[in-house]
């Protein structure tokens, strides 16, 4: 209980003497604070990317894709492989017809807002039933585009970031005029990174005669899945590999998200190693300023722990500070920020934002803190076994 | 210089205190190496970007094909001394994470414009006997431990073959270096003509058009011949420099120099605090000290010079020891790195140069304040206090 009643009392006076030292705390504070806004605004790309990814991937919904194929982009499936997919056990059936949608992939150049660089937008030609096979994905203004006509629905994303798809501009892409029609959302999935029109219409002016690129099908219930890729496995007629969506979008997000973080993990270890040598600087510094106070007190009678406490306690509390401050700034700065970035797996933009996650910043919290107790650590030890009578001498 | 034991002396009086400094300003350029080095291997994205060449893509896209009748028909436009075409294979060895980029070309064309990839005649020779042949880049023979005999399944993403599968083998007739310091080769080169009858979609097509100028050609005027020349037929071109080329793709990227420069803004902030709270506290504790030089004849002006060489020299210290441990740190994260970057991770020299004028920028910064404090020291002031 003595020990304790120490240990506060010199904490107590540590800190109330804090201001003193401002510029040497200051330094600490800010070291550990560019640690945790690094952290957290490179991670939440990483965080933010996936999101968007997964979120579309539905686990009632399965897509099928010429099999080895990497991304849609690489895969091919002709009319006849459609037709055997839609007849299929497990899809499921409205109304006697399948709830399918048969969609070509291409790519289009168009201007980025943010550099005017040209990017890979996907342009997705899609089925009538195109909105049935996607979870939340709706029309939120305009109209749909009209069956075998030059007209085009953009993602809200896509329209956001990219140039020229307001509603009612017409947009060329090579010698064809598009108009877009309408826009839709898909609770903020990949999908609204996409254009889309109605495949025919697609085939017809990127010449793909009546080829097609995946299914998208939806399952009777989730369980369905084994059974449709059983049945696709086993028919001759087919070279196909089958996912759920969740599957094929997670699978899809590793590349982008792995180089994120193979990026953002090293630069932050090496960034907190420095903000080590800075707070144990800070530190240092403290205790030799206290000097003549932690010489009095050892003279009054207080131990070596209440002292060495104290220290690590300041040093703790100067890098929560910093933490909690980078994690606001990175917070403040980079949440919700949309940007977007070329997909290594498919090839194509995908519109996404910057997520500053609770468990981000719980972290970095946690990097900060360990920050604080290493930087204070080696100090406190000083601090503990300075020599009472020739820091009294030297006042 | 003469004053250099004084100021070698004052820089080491709080050895802990100044080690510590060194320290973080060391993580501070070794973060400032390596980020510019990624940063520069993905702007370039790892390709040799001579500036003599062109590339010519399609309008609309670049994974849309140009037909192979295009070879000749730019092949006339003035100011072209050569050209060939590459097409993307898309494919992986042995795990689909192992993705590098394998080109069908015609051999002797395509070396013809690529002088700086060096082979060895008898391995062209061999290269060019052998239909189902290959050579590959030095890098890549590295990463994956091949060598010249090696017979290599590479899976295609997208190209089927006569077969029905999507396994190509190819012979590994050659290993390839390149005399250009900044170009990766982690590159397999195969028989266009193979390809052209083996892949299901048929010949007739390829995905790009690489060509050289002839000397003193305007690459402006070229490339809009050629443009012109495929307007308004079903498939329009694009022609740019290699390097815009090269740039313009790392854009798709999003802004990472952008990134990048924040990270290094952040680094570099905390690093002038860091160093100039070192400078202002070690002009603080010298206070009487200083006063005595002043005292003892020394000007104003040297007074100045020697708080701030001794600023500089910290961070030159720290700066040296920091790209140097930058330089181990490329050589042994380069081929970790090399899905994402092909090239390799490079520690130029305009790197270097950089890095050195942020050295002496960062080290004036941080010690200009404590030394104009000690310069305007009034002598009798100081001797008081101290």
């Amino acid at each position: 209980m003595r020990i304790l009643n120490q240990v506060l009392a010199v904490t107590r006076l540590n800190i109330l003497n804090l201001p003193k030292r401002i510029a040497t705390s200051m330094v600490a504070i800010v070291g550990v604070a560019a640690v945790v806004l690094v952290f957290a605004a490179v991670l939440s790309m990483a965080k933010g990317f996936e999101r968007t990814m997964t979120r579309a991937g539905a686990t009632d919904t399965a897509i099928v894709i010429r099999s080895g194929s990497t991304s849609e982009l690489a895969s091919g499936l002709g009319n006849d492989q459609v037709l055997i997919v839609e007849t299929a056990p497990g899809v499921l059936r409205d109304g006697g017809e399948a709830v399918v949608s048969a969609e070509l992939y291409v790519l289009v150049d168009i201007r980025k807002k943010s550099n005017d660089s040209a990017a890979n937008v996907p342009f997705r030609g899609v089925g009538s039933r195109a909105f049935d096979v996607r979870d939340s994905t709706a029309l939120i203004e305009g109209r749909m585009f009209e069956p075998g006509k030059n007209e085009l629905i953009v993602g809200r994303a896509a329209q956001s970031e990219f140039k020229g798809l307001e509603l009612g501009a017409a947009i060329k892409f090579g010698r064809t005029e598009w108009n877009v029609v309408g826009v839709f959302a898909a609770d903020g999935g990949v999908a609204e990174s996409e254009i889309w029109t109605d495949v025919r219409v697609l085939q017809g002016a990127y010449r793909r005669g009546n080829s097609f690129q995946t299914v998208r099908v939806r399952l009777r219930d989730t369980g369905a899945i084994a059974g449709l890729k059983e049945a696709l496995r086993n028919d001759p007629r087919l070279d196909v590999d089958v996912f759920s969506e969740r599957q094929f979008y997670s699978t899809q997000a590793e590349g982008t998200s792995t180089f994120i973080r193979v990026l953002g993990y090293p630069v932050t270890i090496l960034m907190a190693i420095g903000a080590v040598f800075g707070a144990l600087n800070s530190m240092y510094s403290s205790v030799s300023a206290r000097g003549k106070e932690i010489a009095t007190l050892r003279a009054l009678g207080f131990g070596p722990l209440p002292v060495l406490i104290s220290t690590i306690f300041e040093s703790t509390l100067l890098a929560l500070a910093g933490g909690l401050l980078g994690g606001a700034i990175a917070f403040l700065a980079f949440n919700g920020l949309t940007v977007s970035t070329l997909s290594n797996a498919s090839f194509s933009q995908v519109v996404f934002d910057f997520a500053v996650t609770g468990d981000l910043l719980l972290q970095g919290l946690v990097t900060a803190l360990i920050i604080g107790l290493i930087g204070g650590l080696l100090p406190a030890i000083r601090a503990a076994r300075l020599p009472v009578a020739q820091a009294l001498r030297e006042l | 210089m003469k004053y250099f034991g004084l100021i070698w002396h004052n820089v080491w009086r709080k050895k802990i205190r100044t080690s510590l400094t060194i320290l973080s300003v060391l993580v501070a350029f070794l973060l400032f190496a390596l980020l510019n080095a990624v940063g520069q291997a993905m702007s370039t994205g790892g390709a040799t970007t001579g500036a003599a060449r062109l590339v010519v893509v399609d309008k609309v896209t670049i994974i849309n094909f140009l037909p192979r009748s295009y070879q000749n028909k730019i092949a006339q436009v003035p100011g072209v001394a050569a050209v060939s075409h590459q097409s993307w294979f898309g494919g992986f060895y042995q795990d689909s994470r192992n993705q590098f980029p394998q080109f069908p070309v015609v051999p002797d064309e395509y070396l013809a414009l690529y002088p700086e990839f060096v082979l060895p005649d008898e391995q062209l020779q061999a290269w060019k006997r052998n239909r189902t042949g290959a050579i590959i880049g030095r890098d890549l023979a590295e990463l994956y431990e091949l060598k010249i005999g090696d017979r290599i399944p590479i899976q295609s993403t997208i190209f089927t073959n006569k077969d029905g599968g999507r396994t190509w083998e190819f012979d590994i007739e050659g290993i390839f270096d390149t005399t250009d310091p900044k170009g990766g080769t982690a590159v397999l080169l195969f028989h266009y003509d193979y390809f052209a009858e083996s892949n299901t979609f048929g010949d007739g097509f390829v995905g790009w058009y690489t060509l050289r100028l002839a000397d003193g050609a305007d690459p402006v005027e070229v490339a809009n011949a050629i443009d012109e020349q495929f307007a308004n037929s079903p498939n329009e071109t694009r022609t740019s420099t290699e390097a815009a080329f090269a740039a313009s793709f790392a854009k798709q990227f999003g802004n990472i120099a952008l990134i990048v420069r924040m990270i290094l803004g952040a680094v570099f902030f905390t690093l002038l605090l860091v160093a100039g709270n070192t400078m202002s506290q070690s002009v603080r504790e010298r206070i009487a000290e200083l006063a005595v030089l002043k005292t003892v004849g020394f000007r104003d002006g040297t007074v100045l010079g020697i708080v701030l060489t001794e600023s500089i020299l910290i961070m030159a210290i720290g700066g040296v020891l920091g790209l140097g441990l930058g330089w181990l740190a490329a050589q042994a994260i380069g081929s970790a790195m090399a899905m994402f970057v092909p090239g390799g991770i490079v520690i130029s020299a305009d790197i270097i140069l950089l890095a050195i004028a942020v050295m002496i920028a960062a080290g004036l910064l941080s010690g200009v304040f404590p030394a104009v404090k000690a310069m305007r020291l009034s002598i009798v002031d100081a001797l008081a206090r101290g």
